[in-house]
């Protein structure tokens, strides 16, 4: 199959930016979309052009490294699927797509389609963890967890950190990222002590990062590729309310769920 | 140069507790004092970052990836090894250590690999506590399954995404000390040089990917933690960006490099679908609980899978190894599958695949079931494939996956080189020449959670009063030396890209020093290597500068130290003239097609010492002795 592509280039973050036009033939359907990149890029350096700097590691969908917006959709049409996981039988014969890095003001772009997300890395550093140092922990049976909590915080727990939430939303917000992994944690009976003082810290950091404001669209849900639910950020913004409201210190005494 | 594994002896069982208790300790005050490097930051490089700094170290850490969280022990589906015994199944640590020195077919350390299975109990209870979601049962407590090369039910998992998991518990763990500041965090860094003064590691050379900058940084000691080398390969399951620079960086500095012919074969790959593959995935071997692997008894089969009657199948596996069946381990496993496909029985478009069927188990236990078990893992088989398991059989075939060989190190994980400490895969202890199945999590984590933060300590306590600092000419010496090296690599301006040279290099070591060798092939790999290194180095294109982020420059670099490796990969299992674990040396095999050992002349680790490019490297032999079990022929029947 042949395809024209629209491709997002910036040398660098100081470089305005500007979208070039590549045509790309003979595409293997079987291929995937990086695949494809792969072999464009090839012809670029053959060509004594740069190639297409794009982010990717473990191509099996699960390191999140890899993503970038495909005709304004956050890793492209398929549902549940990061881009290395998208294939070319996906797309017809002729199709025109334009390739763009995530776009938000706290993902600055570092070239063509990678950008920085270490913003997300900051806002787990506020409070997304339990605080267990190595060697203290109990026999690991002691702390039954009934199957479905533990489910639910597994759905939770899946978020990859890619960023299509956040590339999607129209406000630029990372409540669905910075949900997950609070409810993954406040789901746990392990996750109670640093409940309510996590949420809190979480969400102050995510404010302090330059994301927007959540206004309920839900195109994160629909983009994520791990079908993360947006039921997480009312329960984040539950107990978010519930430390603002009442002080860290004395949180309602209610247990997991 | 005499080898010093330092493994205690003594009754199995007491090693390391009396190991541990005779370590030099530093005092909580004075580990402040000390300055740890950690380059990786996977389940051994972030759950060492993390317990270094929890003890009061200071530590900086070091990855590739743009955030530690995408380490690539976060594509590890099945499960985590433990002897818990939850399963009231005759599990215990002799168990779970037999199973280990068994699986690698006897070419370990007693010492090491009783550790290992004495404190994977400590990872599952550390893991839960910092809320990895591990899979339960109804009751609240933990569910198991069973895995390739046990009989027992130890594994513990997290649906397919075992991995993942434990690493976000790592990375959490990790990042709690990114906040106290006890771990300063260098990501999107590249290792470039080990530097070494006085025989002591000292500190390290990078490379800022994002601004091309060249640095130092001192240290106490150096903590590599930087996986396996499974991309000499090309194509393997491993991650695009996994490499091998920053161990062979540092075996080119003097540390040894062990066993580098070790390398597993994962039998339950994706086969290839053409030239562009850029890599091949995984998938869990823990579905050879529930599938039945097969091949159509006549060649030319054309029918599709479900129109051929079962007496016209050969469930291979279960008719050779009637006892272990689909689960047997994963060398046997992968011989056979590539026996299949050489006599011309393989499926698919291509014929490089066998099935592995779920009907049966679909039939018996209900769609439902199989796909709480493996939901995730058959949803990525059919956005790669377009096929739906659920309806026909997956079709698998075996795909370089994990490599046991790494820097040799000691019983306290540091390496010839003093001050240099290396982890998880890319040290070649505990799994010998075959690794079993969630075996690599439980090493990852024990080396990082429960083995380094003891035995680090004796080495710092003989280093109190010392600063450290770059300020010193080995410093300036290595960092020359980097930049010379991408001045290079960037000079060459010939015709083809690094991925092409990687390629073929790829092909080379996959045809002959794959799933098996023989002494021809292999002497002939010893040819093509050198000669296509050669043309590396002067028809390479490096599109790009060095002060920029520069993916082809990246990869130029890995891929040349790939060469360098492939060809000790090669020495190596031409030097080992037996067949062990995963290295299948065609003129050693029992009848049946069984790997054949020959103890009386191999019982020992090669260990190997750069002598520079192109010249022979050294042999060093490290006596490998079995106190407590007996080596015997492995049998899977």
């Amino acid at each position: 199959m042949n395809l024209t592509l629209h491709v997002w280039r910036q040398k660098s973050p100081a470089d305005p930016g500007r979208m070039v036009k590549y045509e790309v033939r003979g595409v293997s359907e079987h291929a995937s979309f990086l695949e494809m990149l792969d072999v464009l890029n090839e012809q670029l350096v053959e060509k004594g052009e740069e190639p297409i700097a794009f982010e990717h590691d473990c191509r099996e969908g699960i390191c999140g490294s890899c993503g970038f917006m495909i005709n304004g959709e956050a890793h492209g049409p398929q549902p549940a699927t990061t881009v290395c996981q998208l294939h070319m039988r996906h797309f017809k014969d002729g199709a025109v797509l334009h390739l763009e890095p995530w776009r938000s003001k706290a993902f600055p772009v570092v070239k063509d389609l990678v950008v920085n997300r270490s913003s997300f890395d900051r806002i787990v550093a506020a409070g997304g963890f339990i605080s267990v140092a190595t060697g203290s922990a109990p026999e690991a049976n002691l702390i039954p967890v009934p199957k479905p909590i533990s489910d639910r915080a597994f759905d939770a727990a899946q978020c990859i950190g890619c960023g299509a939430c956040v590339a999607q939303c129209p406000n630029g917000a990372a409540q669905l990222f910075t949900s997950a992994k609070v409810s993954h944690l406040s789901l746990l009976p392990q996750g109670q002590p640093e409940r309510f003082d996590r949420a809190l810290s979480m969400v102050e950091a995510m404010e302090r990062e330059g994301f927007g404001s959540c206004t309920n669209y839900a195109e994160c849900e629909a983009v994520c590729p791990k079908e993360i639910s947006i039921d997480f950020i009312a329960r984040m913004n539950r107990d978010y309310l519930s430390a603002k409201g009442k002080g860290v210190m004395k949180p309602p005494l209610s247990t997991a769920g | 140069m005499k080898l010093d594994s330092k493994a205690p002896s003594g009754p199995l069982e007491t090693r390391w507790a009396e190991h541990k208790g005779h370590l030099k300790l530093v005092n909580p005050n004075n580990k402040r004092k000390f300055t740890i490097l950690v380059v990786g930051s996977g389940l051994a490089g972030a759950s060492a970052a993390a317990s270094f700094a929890e003890l009061g170290y200071n530590v900086k850490c070091f990855c590739f990836q743009d955030s530690p969280r995408r380490a690539h022990s976060i594509a590890a589906q099945g499960g985590i090894n433990a002897a818990k015994n939850y399963h009231n199944d005759g599990d215990s640590v002799f168990r779970l250590f037999y199973d280990t020195i068994k699986g690698g077919d006897f070419r370990s350390r007693e010492a090491n690999v009783y550790r290992l299975a004495e404190v994977s109990v400590n990872i599952i209870d550390q893991c839960v506590a910092q809320g990895v979601p591990f899979a339960r049962e109804y009751g609240g407590l933990l569910d198991n399954r069973s895995f390739g090369g046990a009989q027992v039910s130890r594994t513990f998992y997290a649906r397919g995404q075992t991995g993942q998991q434990l690493l976000l518990g790592a990375y959490q763990a990790l990042t709690k000390e990114i906040a106290t500041g006890k771990v300063k965090m260098f990501p999107r860094t590249e290792m470039l040089d080990l530097v070494v003064s006085n025989g002591r590691a000292v500190g390290i050379v990078v490379r800022d990917m994002v601004t091309g900058k060249i640095e130092s940084h001192a240290g106490h000691a150096v903590v590599l933690a930087t996986g396996g080398y499974g991309n000499v390969y090309y194509l393997s399951t491993n991650a695009k960006g996994s490499n091998v620079t920053a161990a062979w960086r540092a075996h080119r500095r003097g540390a040894l490099f062990a066993n580098p012919c070790y390398t597993q074969i994962h039998p339950t790959c994706i086969p290839a679908s053409g030239d562009y593959q850029s890599k091949l995935t995984l998938m869990s071997e823990s579905l050879r609980n529930d599938g039945r692997i097969w091949v159509p008894n006549d060649p030319n089969d054309k029918r599709s899978p479900d129109r051929i009657p079962e007496g016209d199948r050969d469930y291979y596996l279960e008719r050779r190894y009637p006892s272990f069946g689909n689960l047997v381990p994963r060398d046997v496993a992968a011989r056979n599958a590539k026996n299949v496909v050489d006599e011309g029985r393989g499926v698919g478009p291509q014929k490089n695949g066998v099935y592995l069927d779920f009907a049966d188990s679909i039939k018996r236990l209900g769609r439902s079931v199989i796909e709480e078990r493996y939901g995730n893992l058959f949803q990525m088989y059919e956005k790669i494939t377009g096929e739906d398991p659920y309806a026909v059989p997956m079709r698998i075939y075996p795909a370089p996956h994990y490599t046991m060989g790494g820097l040799w190190v000691d019983y306290n994980l540091m390496s010839n080189v003093e001050g240099l400490y290396v982890l998880g895969e890319a040290n070649f202890s505990d799994h010998g020449a075959n690794r079993l199945g969630a075996s690599a999590l439980m090493q990852g984590l024990a080396d990082g959670y429960f083995v380094i933060p003891y035995t680090i300590g004796d080495y710092l306590a003989g280093f109190l009063s010392e600063a450290v600092s770059t300020d010193s000419p080995a410093f300036r010496e290595a960092e020359a030396e980097v930049a010379d090296r991408t001045r290079k690599l960037l000079s060459i301006n010939g015709k083809r890209t690094p991925d092409s040279f990687h390629r073929e290099l790829g092909r080379i070591v996959w045809d002959y020093c794959g799933i098996a060798r023989n002494a021809e092939g292999l002497r002939k790999a010893l040819q093509l290597i050198p000669a296509l290194r050669e043309e590396f180095w002067s028809n390479l294109r490096v599109a790009g500068t060095a002060e920029s982020f520069n993916q082809e420059l990246e990869k130029a670099g890995r891929v040349s130290d790939y060469f360098e490796l492939a060809e000790l990969l090669c020495v190596d299992a031409l030097e080992r003239d037996e067949s062990c674990g995963g290295h299948l040396r065609e003129e050693h095999q029992t009848p049946d097609g069984e790997a054949l050992r020959d103890d009386a002349n191999f019982s020992f680790v090669s260990a190997w010492e750069w002598n520079g490019v192109g010249k022979a490297p050294a042999l060093h032999k490290e006596p490998l002795e079995f106190e407590f079990v007996t080596p015997t022929q492995r049998s899977y029947k």
